[in-house]
């Protein structure tokens, strides 16, 4: 403990910090104590409330009406890749109005699938043309066929954009150092920070109802993991790679465009696929602006109540989603061959083979599909609904199970919720600005105590200090259950090989989930409030905890443990001592995700009814009130740009210890 | 006794060659206002100076030439700055203070584009880690500095086929970086940096990452390639054996500063420092000192045989030993100028010191 202190020579030694946080500790209780007296530091005055919301509104009302024509340009180029990629895939093209109107059909689905299964195996093998094959041909017999396709053709305009867009940001970042500091890692952190609704607002109010506005909020959504990546991957290029270029006297654009991104590729690829699975869940969540597709189905069922056909809907989401995400991975890690001979000038079916059966397979079967009807639409004779299975289902728990999940849900409010609940909403905002700024200094210093306490500070100024301290209830609670869950079966992970294979494919599955999939079943047994949101966010949220603190163990050097066993610790004594205390930083790095990911599902799960900073963007989204949503998404960014920094400079200081 | 230098032009003539590369007082300094740092103290500076000014120097104070068509090696361990010297030779580092003369000009003060052009076409440059482009094959690899140039693919590529006919990587030409060993990995490097047909050849460390033995086998390659191809060399190494087996001549870096040049042999025999010396003790000596530097004048007595001043003493300590008489050391025209006894020969080999052995 001694060596915290010396690490830390220009502040207080740990010993006086106990002494201060118990002085600050007692200072808030007197606060909450002395509220009769001191009412304003408890409650923020409504009197005193910034109208922050007012402004945006205006700024957002002015942008409106003044640069429309900027706006409705962009509706109008945009819309017309988009407009192709729906026919294309979905919609069927439509030449001609009215009666006389002549339709081309879209791609058959035979032929799409056909493709899945040419795609998988091309860069994959059996196992994964298998894989991919079978869930698109899954979502074609249950019945998803067109909703799927709708979502894969806003995906497939959407993903290329954010890679170009990205790929130059991040060149950018990385060639202008100062604007990598002042502008884009201060963007990408808010971009990633503020919940998905809360892009929606503007969207909706800029772009209208249409699918361009999602298309655009996907875009902005999905793109920071590709700017990442490209800076990423350019500063891992070998240096001595960069002095080849010059040496080989490339000009800066050769060496760029020829040697160093080809040679970032692996990272770059890295990008791609998160790009590809964060615009699939942004799709989803945006069918609320009319994106249409899968979400939309979700969405419907969820306000009917339809739990099968939610449930349904739902699983063929998951089936994209493991297909998308397994073919793009497989794509990322697939390495050209070297051979021996070349042929001979080869033709572009020979250098090609793949891409041209698939294009000729597309072009064979839509053809087929203007005879033959089975080929153009999934035919309903083929198609299976498990709406009523699930519907069944749930009824049997109902009924057999309704009192035992009824008291559980009961005692949970009853005793964990309520009360934590009630601290939390009666905490004095004062009190968390002091002690947050307080923890800020003690980790990092001034500047870190300064931005935590004016985050901190906005909360309460706009009025939504009450709606902060909900959320912070929720997110936290469910954060700490999932840590509570995840550590343990982290380390449980990184003790037994054979566990860890088992826990593995659960958890990557579980990390490739739109948010939205969490929610379909625990509504369906616990209907909606916050006890469905906990349990939806600590499925969602538990997933870092696991990973890192397996990842953790794992990493402590082999030749550490040989030295502690040599001088002859047991296991158990090798765990706790050795590998536990070096493992630490990258627990709390877990801990950290944890806590970012549990409040982006918080907010998600608005949608079951919880009454927190969420349910304002939610609000706000059906009223279309720019100001008030956007107030309400800042006011969740602040919450876990706060709990990140506090949290990064913590695991900063405990890696720095450890050397 | 004597200066290294005369020792130099005494051997067939080095000096004769142009020089193909000098540095004259470089300095290269790390830390804020490095360059006006230099500037300001006129090109001097101590050790001392550069410490206090919070600086470091990585490479001070350099003078030396490269003569075209020799194997220089600059030898050092690592943080001695060798790595920088190259690469302020090469401009890959802008030096903070000095010249770099590529044939008389100074390449510090030559345009971008006339050094994009210099590197295209007259420099080559083999890497330690071998910096191969992952994303290509082999003969695109070798290939890429001529497609940079704008060359079309068949001439660049038969360009490609010849160097890679050359290291010996026939039948390889379509295996990615990765599927090669290390060895390998380093042909296509050396086959890469001579596909432009350079006039001088940066190699950095170019065999350390390799294993002992492939190290010696490319060490020869190497040998077999500069007989043929006569390119000037500059070589680094941490490695004073690959040093001694390769070198022309060595500059010895320590510190970032130069504290000798000379050949292997004047190295071993007059070390300039302690720390030189402490390198070259190990040295097998009788593979690096010549006939030359046992001479003694004749003093009359019969002659079992004759050598030449350069023979090395490995050569012929056999037979001279065996034969139990002087050998006559000739020059070029057959004419006697001195004499080596076999007792010198015997307390070389045993590593007695021999007051009269340096000249």
């Amino acid at each position: 403990m001694t060596v915290t202190a010396s690490a830390s020579e220009a502040r207080p030694p740990l010993q006086r910090w106990l002494v201060v946080w118990a002085v600050a500790l007692a200072a808030v209780l007197a606060l909450f104590l002395l509220q009769e007296s001191l009412p304003w530091a408890v409650n923020y005055p409504a009197s005193a409330v910034v109208p922050v919301a007012d402004w945006v509104s205006a700024l957002m009302s002015w942008i409106k009406s003044n640069l429309s024509w900027l706006t409705r340009s962009i509706t109008a180029v945009l819309g017309v890749p988009l407009d192709f990629a729906l026919d294309l895939l979905a919609k069927n093209f439509k030449v001609g109005h009215g009666a006389d109107a002549y339709v081309l059909p879209r791609l058959s689905w035979v032929g799409v699938c056909a493709v899945a299964f040419l795609a998988g195996h091309a860069v994959g093998g059996r196992k994964l043309s298998l894989l991919v094959g079978g869930c698109f041909l899954y979502i074609a017999l249950f019945g998803q066929w067109t909703s799927a396709m709708l979502t894969m053709a806003l995906i497939s305009i959407a993903v290329p954009f954010c890679i170009v867009t990205g790929l130059f940001a991040g060149i950018w970042a990385w060639r202008k150092p100062w604007a990598e500091r002042l502008i884009v890692s201060p963007a990408l952190d808010l971009m990633q920070t503020i919940p998905t609704f809360a892009y929606l607002i503007p969207m909706l109010l800029l772009f209208g109802n249409s699918p361009v506005s999602a298309m655009i909020a996907t875009a902005i959504f999905a793109t920071p993991p590709m700017v990442r990546a490209t800076m990423l991957g350019l500063t891992r290029v070998p240096l001595e790679i960069g002095e080849f270029s010059d040496m080989a006297g490339c000009t800066a654009r050769q060496k760029l465009w020829r040697v160093l991104l080809p040679s970032a590729r692996p990272t770059l690829m890295v990008g791609v696929n998160q790009v590809i699975m964060l615009a699939l869940n942004m799709v989803i969540i945006a069918s609320m602006i009319s994106a249409g597709g899968l979400g939309y189905d979700v969405l419907l069922a969820l306000r009917a109540l339809k739990v099968g056909e939610a449930m349904e809907a739902g699983l063929a989401i998951v089936a994209l989603a493991i297909a998308l995400d397994r073919l793009s991975q497989a794509i990322a890690h697939k390495q050209a061959k070297g051979h021996v001979l070349q042929a001979a000038s080869p033709s572009i079916w020979q250098r090609y083979p793949n891409l041209t059966l698939a294009i000729a397979i597309l072009a064979v079967t839509t053809l087929l599909g203007l005879f033959v009807p089975a080929f153009a639409a999934v035919p309903k004779a083929i198609t299976f609904t498990t709406a009523p299975l699930w519907k069944a289902a749930v009824n049997w728990v109902t009924i057999n199970f309704f009192d035992a999940i009824e008291a559980f849900r009961v005692a949970l409010i009853l005793n964990v919720l309520n009360p934590v609940r009630a601290f939390c909403e009666g905490f004095p905002w004062l009190g968390a600005v002091f002690l947050l700024g307080l923890a800020g200094y003690q980790l990092s210093g001034l500047r870190l105590a300064a931005l935590v306490a004016a985050l901190t500070t906005f909360c309460a100024m706009t009025g939504l200090w009450e709606k902060t301290m909900a959320t912070v209830y929720l997110c936290g609670i469910s954060a700490f259950i999932a840590c509570l869950i995840g550590i343990p079966i982290g380390l449980m992970a990184a003790r037994s090989d054979r566990f860890e294979k088992i826990v593995t494919p659960v958890i990557d599955t579980l990390q490739v989930l739109p948010s939205f999939c969490f929610i379909i079943p625990v509504v369906m047994l616990f209907r909606v409030g916050d006890v469905t949101a906990m349990i939806a966010t600590i499925a969602f949220a538990v997933v870092p905890a696991i990973r890192y603190t397996n990842h953790g163990i794992r990493q402590v050097p082999p030749a550490l443990i040989e030295a502690a066993k040599v001088s002859g610790c047991t296991p158990r004594q090798t765990f706790v001592r050795v590998q536990l205390p070096l493992a630490l930083p990258e627990i709390m790095l877990g801990v950290n995700q944890t806590i970012l990911m549990a409040l982006a599902m918080i907010i998600i799960c608005a949608m079951v009814g919880t009454r927190d900073l969420g349910q304002e963007v939610f609000i706000a989204l059906s009223k279309a009130d720019s100001g008030r949503g956007i107030v309400a998404g800042l006011a969740i960014a602040f919450i876990g740009i706060v709990a990140d920094r506090l949290f990064g400079a913590w695991t900063a200081k405990a890696r720095a210890r450890l050397g | 006794m004597t200066d290294g230098t005369e020792q130099g032009s005494a051997q067939s003539g080095w000096d004769s060659r142009p020089v193909k590369l000098a540095c004259r007082n470089v300095w290269k300094l790390f830390g804020a206002n490095a360059a006006s740092f230099i500037r300001e103290r006129d090109g001097k500076a101590s050790m001392a100076d550069v410490t206090a000014a919070g600086l470091v120097g990585a490479v001070r104070a350099v003078d030396l030439e490269i003569r075209q068509g020799e194997i220089f090696i600059i030898m050092g361990l690592s943080g001695s700055g060798k790595s920088t010297l190259v690469r302020c030779m090469s401009r890959l580092v802008e030096p903070s203070h000095g010249k770099v003369e590529f044939e008389g000009k100074d390449l510090l003060k030559i345009s971008d584009a006339a050094l994009i052009e210099l590197r295209r076409h007259r420099m080559g440059m083999v890497f330690q880690n071998f910096a191969l482009l992952p994303h290509l094959n082999v003969l695109d690899n070798i290939a890429f500095p001529l497609s940079i140039q704008g060359q079309d693919r068949s001439t660049r590529e038969a360009r490609a086929r010849e160097v890679i006919e050359l290291v010996g990587l026939s039948g390889r030409e379509h295996f990615y970086p990765r599927e090669l060993s290390g060895g390998q990995q380093q042909r296509v490097g050396i086959a890469r940096s001579l596909a432009t047909k350079p006039e001088i050849w940066f190699l950095d460390e170019p065999f350390s990452a390799l294993d002992p033995l492939i190290r010696r086998e490319m060490q020869d390659e190497l040998m077999r390639l500069q007989t043929m191809l006569h390119k000037t060399i500059v070589f680094i190494t941490h490695d004073f054996d690959e040093a001694i087996r390769l070198a022309d001549r060595i500059a010895i870096m320590k510190d970032g500063e130069v504290i000798q040049i000379g050949t292997p042999e004047q190295l071993v025999v007059n070390p300039a420092t302690d720390y030189v010396a402490e390198f070259t003790r190990d040295v097998d000596r009788a593979k690096v000192i010549s006939a030359r530097s046992l001479m003694r004048a004749c003093n009359g007595a019969e002659h079992g045989g004759t050598v030449a001043p350069d023979a090395k003493i490995a050569s012929f300590s056999a037979s001279i030993v065996s034969a139990g008489k002087p050998f006559a050391v000739v020059n070029g025209t057959g004419k006697p100028i001195g004499e080596v006894s076999p007792q010198a020969v015997i307390d070389l080999l045993a590593g007695i010191e021999h007051t009269g052995a340096g000249a």
